[in-house]
């Protein structure tokens, strides 16, 4: 069995039961010092190889969620299981896409290197990256379509290719769940479509993908299923109809309340 | 005189042999970490440090004890105490520093003042890198040693925390924890570098070399090289003119150091316009 040298002292190798990608259990998340809870029993099961959206209004709990199942904040209440096991056990086969914002683009560091980034759960403490890992690092450079900005200074990309660039390092790091926090907003057409491309493939590779979006007209053509979040509350679940129905309603509530 | 007397003549005196190669082992320690520094913004904490090495400095000197084995430990306690306080959220990261910083300080000065003899702390606060000793050389040598492998064996753990530390957390890593390590690696740093250009001067060397090398490169390895070529070529440059105009070494090793910077810019001003000048030429 192939031993994964850890960061942390709990990434393991995958265990053989099929168990589902993410199963939350009146999962409450709460930030320091805010009155509610950000994520208010939230009980959800993603199986494996599903490509599931979250969809709501602008602090709802999309995000929140999402950094509590890449382990980024701690749950206060109930139960959160990646792979059938604790957040944190299985750190190689989780890819978090934060928003661009929450990383220094000005620093000197390469797009290629930015995404061999992602082979480092693989190496752990004092192993440098081997040929094997720079050209998985390229591989998905070039299915983003950036291999020829990889010499580039990462700050030098625009808003997609940075995006892009991100993802690539999610598909360098062969992660079995992809954690994507609103990957398509205001990035370019060509962003969109090697985005919706790669996502469709990573699918048909039996991963899984969760992204927060505010999307609505691509839901059916794009997800299996879809979360509505409220307040840190589920309020609505499916691609269908209802759940649209339901989240236009809020979308019109929220701008009449705004409005007021 | 001929120019090879000016570089070479003075090395015939023992104490300018070992200032050099003392120069040489600090300027090559602050000027690798200064990298990070520089590109973590960490110059004040940087600062900060080398003032707060000062009471260890004092309470050493006062008690007999080694002085440069107080600084290191004041300078780890220091940089372990900053990290403790940047974690808690009471006091802003700047203020908690600027507390301490000055407390410290000031301490070390009431310290100071207490005794007679005030000769050896100006040395403290303005650097005395003739002055070095065969023991404070073979310690600089060690924390050379130590600070450059450590970065070389941290150096992807280092240099993703800096940039990304959200996805250096999702994949297991601690940031705050490779921050302290910095820290301490930069305690390590300003010990020396306080014997060189002294306390109220050390951020400069970990700082400009660093800044003037990111002018010249957009990568980290080849910044922390060219920032490590230039503080020594400014510490072997500085010593020498502040023995042959018989001034300050230190403040003369700092005023090179930031010359260099002053090319460094000019440099990739020039190359800019040049790149320009083409791009209009070629369109």
């Amino acid at each position: 069995m192939r031993f994964c040298l850890p960061y942390s002292g709990r990434c393991r190798e995958q265990p053989p039961t099929a168990a589902p990608a993410l199963a939350a259990q009146g999962v409450v998340v709460r930030y320091p010092g805010g009155a509610r809870a950000a994520l208010d029993g939230l009980d959800w099961v993603v199986p494996p190889g599903a490509r599931v959206a979250l969809v709501g209004p602008n602090g709802a709990g999309k995000s929140t969620l999402l950094k509590a199942i890449a382990g980024l904040l701690p749950i206060a209440a109930g139960s959160l299981r990646v792979f059938g096991a604790p957040v944190g056990a299985f750190r190689h086969r989780v890819a978090y896409l934060a928003q661009r914002g929450e990383l220094d683009w000005n620093f000197p560091i390469s797009v290629r290197r930015l995404v061999l980034t992602g082979r480092y759960p693989h190496l752990g403490w004092l192993r440098w990256p081997t040929r094997a890992d720079w050209r998985l690092a390229d591989e998905a450079l070039a299915r983003l379509h950036l291999l020829d900005l990889a010499e580039r200074q990462i700050g030098e990309l625009s808003g997609g290719q940075q995006q892009r660039a991100l993802l690539a390092r999610a598909l360098a790091q062969e992660a079995d769940l992809l954690l994507l926090d609103e990957p398509l907003n205001a990035v370019d057409a060509a962003t969109r479509e090697v985005v919706s491309a790669v996502l469709r493939d990573l699918q048909r590779q039996g991963k899984t993908v969760i992204v927060a979006t505010h999307d609505l007209d691509r839901l059916q053509a794009d997800f299996d299923d879809a979360l509505f979040l409220m307040d840190g509350q589920v309020v609505a679940r499916g691609v269908g109809a209802v759940g649209e129905r339901v989240h236009r309603a809020w979308l019109d509530n929220h701008r009449a309340a705004v409005a007021v | 005189m001929n120019i090879l007397d000016w570089f070479l003549a003075p090395f015939q005196y023992n104490f300018m042999r070992t200032a050099a190669l003392a120069g040489v082992l600090v300027s090559l320690t602050c000027a690798s970490l200064g990298a990070y520094v520089v590109l973590r913004r960490m110059a004040f904490i940087g600062d900060a440090l080398a003032h707060t090495v000062l009471p260890g400095l004092v309470i050493a000197y006062l008690n007999r004890w080694n002085m440069t084995i107080g600084a290191v430990l004041a300078g780890i306690a220091t940089a372990l105490g900053i990290g403790w306080l940047s974690r808690r959220r009471e006091v802003r990261e700047d203020t908690a520093i600027g507390i301490l910083f000055t407390g410290m300080f000031a301490l070390g000065i009431l310290l100071m003042s207490s005794v007679r003899s005030f000769r050896d702390f100006t040395h403290m606060l303005f650097g005395y890198i003739v002055g070095v000793t065969d023991a404070q050389l073979r310690l600089f040598a060690l924390i050379a040693l130590v600070v450059l492998v450590v970065l070389m064996l941290l150096h992807k753990e280092l240099e993703l925390t800096s940039f990304d530390p959200t996805h250096a957390e999702v994949i297991g890593l601690r940031p705050d924890r490779l921050r302290d390590v910095l820290l301490v690696l930069m305690a390590l740093a300003v010990v020396g570098a306080i014997q060189a250009v002294g306390v109220v001067l050390t951020s400069a060397l970990l700082i400009v070399p660093a800044a003037a090398a990111a002018m010249l490169t957009r990568r980290l390895a080849p910044m922390m090289v060219f920032a490590s070529v230039i503080a020594v070529l400014a510490t072997l440059v500085g010593l020498l003119a502040s023995y042959h105009l018989d001034v300050s070494s230190g403040a003369t090793i700092v005023l090179t150091c930031i010359v260099c910077f002053l090319a460094a810019w000019g440099l990739r001003t020039l190359r800019e316009q040049l790149s320009r000048t083409r791009r209009a030429s070629r369109a």
